[in-house]
């Protein structure tokens, strides 16, 4: 399978990544060259076998439910681009 | 006195013990030759402050005669763990402002234990990269050179900042994290022991997330004994970490010097790729040879769906890092770039942050999870992950202890030689070494020899799930054999 340019565009945006008009052919060849590259899958016969889902066999632990943490609203904040009061600002939303 | 950046971890113990010096002493030869070093860029921030009040505290305990494992042993930290109060960055524009609230369980288990941070290395792009060319810092250069040549090479990568500072004496170990091969192709590349633990044996908490279900924490040394000692202090369960393993922390020391007699070492033959290096070839004869030696047996094994593994990780890897680099949006850490609304923010700070294989990277792992695509890709390589998965299992099943296979396709490369061509072309120095993070195996990469042009190359164990005290004496071994390697000081 390949990606033509409007591919390429539809999959920036799914991404969140603008991507300039100028790029795109290049983008291009990039994602191709690599999606060439994992075609060979397709030699392999997977009849009947499962998708790995855990690494190694163990059973998720589970934790009590209680609270353990919280109540640090400055230490979460204290990375934010542009905050208010315990809040983070984002450009507008909801016109 | 001697050289104090010249002494291995253990030897500092010893020397911290008997009082021949300070952990203050010790910290300062080394920020004094990181300083000396800074051509190399192997830091992308060093913490002298930090490593004075830590080393202090050190001295205070040993003084006192209550310490820990590694108390006053300098280290230097990959900066994909955060440092409560120490920037980290990932190597990325896109956390360039970031400060950790917080600490990563391994790096808190090694302050812990005594450990004093020297300071954060450089590293590929959120760890995606074989070369440490595509850090926002710019890439590291090899302390290693080719015999009488000054081009740059590269360390190899991710993890090449923590290589490079281990083989140029500026810290004698540090940590690194292991996707497809990112601890144990830099070690080889620059002659240092660098080991990947089995998935869950490290937590992956407080680590810059990549590819959650390939990701391991290991460390680098100059030895196999003191990759074995930071191994005993990085290791342990983790309820912060649902992977993590419950499972006792054994003395990794205790099993260097150990006798391999007897054990069953694994050659697979798929592992002979077309267009090897007739001195890879030879390297790993002689790594069979001195492995039977010492009383081994050697067999040879298949591992029918090895071709598959770099193709099956460049599906999941890709899906993995799309999905944990989602959540850097501008809102709530990191950069942001301005846009005319909230999704044209998200853009354009993406764009602005992310470098070129990161964005590729993205890219790719969006389109093989989108609707429509996700059971021809994404699924398909998890089957085929399984049967990967299951090769390794059926050798162990048949006796096979560990697995011995070169490190890397090829000694390291020029600076800007496979960086500016087709990716696949990068993509395929992890040809030996993914397999192993995709079947969650720990593997580990020893320094073995060197090639023709005196570039070190090394040889690589794979084990059993949690048997890494075996990959440790079946490592001692190889060690004892081929000797040490340290590049000429010309920096």
């Amino acid at each position: 399978m390949s990606v033509d340019a409007s591919t390429v565009r539809r999959i920036a945006h799914l991404a969140r990544i603008a991507v300039n008009d100028d790029e795109i052919e290049h983008l291009q060849g990039e994602l191709n060259a690599i999606l060439a590259f994992v075609e060979q899958l397709n030699e392999v016969d997977v009849t009947g076998v499962e998708p790995m889902t855990s690494v190694t066999p163990m059973n998720m632990k589970k934790r009590a439910d209680v609270v353990t943490d919280g109540g640090d609203a400055d230490a979460i904040l204290a990375n934010a681009p542009a905050r208010e009061d315990h809040y983070f600002v984002v450009p507008k939303v909801v016109e | 006195m001697t050289d104090l950046t010249t002494l291995t971890i253990a030897q500092a113990r010893a020397g911290l013990a008997a009082k021949a010096f300070t952990a203050v002493e010790l910290a300062d030869a080394h920020l004094a030759a990181m300083e000396r070093a800074r051509g190399l860029n192997a830091y992308v921030l060093e913490t002298p402050e930090r490593a004075h009040a830590m080393a202090k505290a050190a001295d205070a305990r040993l003084a006192a005669g209550k310490t820990g494992p590694l108390e006053g042993i300098p280290i230097a930290v990959k900066d994909m763990f955060c440092t409560q109060g120490v920037r980290t960055t990932a190597c990325s524009r896109i956390l360039e402002p970031f400060v950790p609230t917080y600490e990563s369980t391994v790096t808190a288990n090694l302050w812990r234990d005594g450990a004093v941070l020297l300071g954060k290395t450089n590293n590929d792009e959120f760890a995606m990269g074989s070369s440490n060319e595509t850090s926002c810092f710019g890439p590291v250069v090899s302390p290693w050179r080719r015999k009488g040549a000054n081009t740059q090479l590269v360390p190899g990568g991710s993890s090449g900042g923590s290589a490079a500072a281990v083989a140029a004496f500026l810290a004698p170990g540090a940590t690194g994290t292991d996707t497809g091969g990112s601890i144990r192709q830099p070690a080889a590349f620059t002659g240092v022991v660098g080991l990947k633990p089995t998935y869950g044996r490290c937590s992956r908490w407080g680590i810059v997330a990549f590819a959650s279900s390939l990701d391991q924490a290991g460390p680098f040394a100059r030895t196999v004994g003191d990759a074995a000692i930071l191994l005993g202090s990085m290791a342990g369960h983790d309820p912060k970490d649902t992977t993590s393993a419950d499972r006792p922390v054994p003395d990794y020391a205790a099993a260097v010097g150990r006798s391999i007699k007897g054990m069953r070492i694994g050659i697979p033959k798929e592992y002979r790729i077309a267009g090897m290096p007739a001195e890879i070839e030879a390297l790993w004869e002689a790594g069979r040879r001195w492995l039977a030696d010492a009383g081994a047996e050697i067999i040879e094994v298949s591992l029918p769906h090895t071709k598959y593994a770099l193709p099956a990780y460049y599906i999941v890897n890709p899906a993995e890092a799309s999905s944990n680099l989602a959540r850097y949006d501008g809102v709530r850490y990191g950069l942001r770039a301005n846009g005319n609304d909230v999704t044209g923010m998200y853009e354009h700070t993406r764009a602005a942050g992310f470098g070129k294989e990161v964005r590729r990277r993205v890219m790719i792992g969006t389109y093989v999870l989108s609707a429509g695509y996700q059971d021809a890709y994404y699924v398909r390589a998890q089957r085929v992950r399984t049967l990967i998965k299951k090769d390794f299992e059926d050798c162990f099943a048949a006796g096979v202890d560990a697995m011995l296979t070169p490190a890397t396709p090829s000694a390291a490369f020029v600076v800007g030689e496979k960086s500016a061509g087709d990716p696949v072309e990068m993509y395929l120095n992890d040809v030996f070494t993914v397999t192993v993070n995709m079947a969650g195996l720990p593997g580990i990469a020893v320094p073995a020899g060197l090639d023709g042009q005196g570039l070190p190359l090394g040889l690589q164990l794979i084990g059993r799930p949690f048997d890494e005290e075996t990959l440790f004496s079946l490592g001692a071994v190889i060690e004892r054999a081929a000797g040490g390697f340290a590049p000429e000081r010309w920096w």
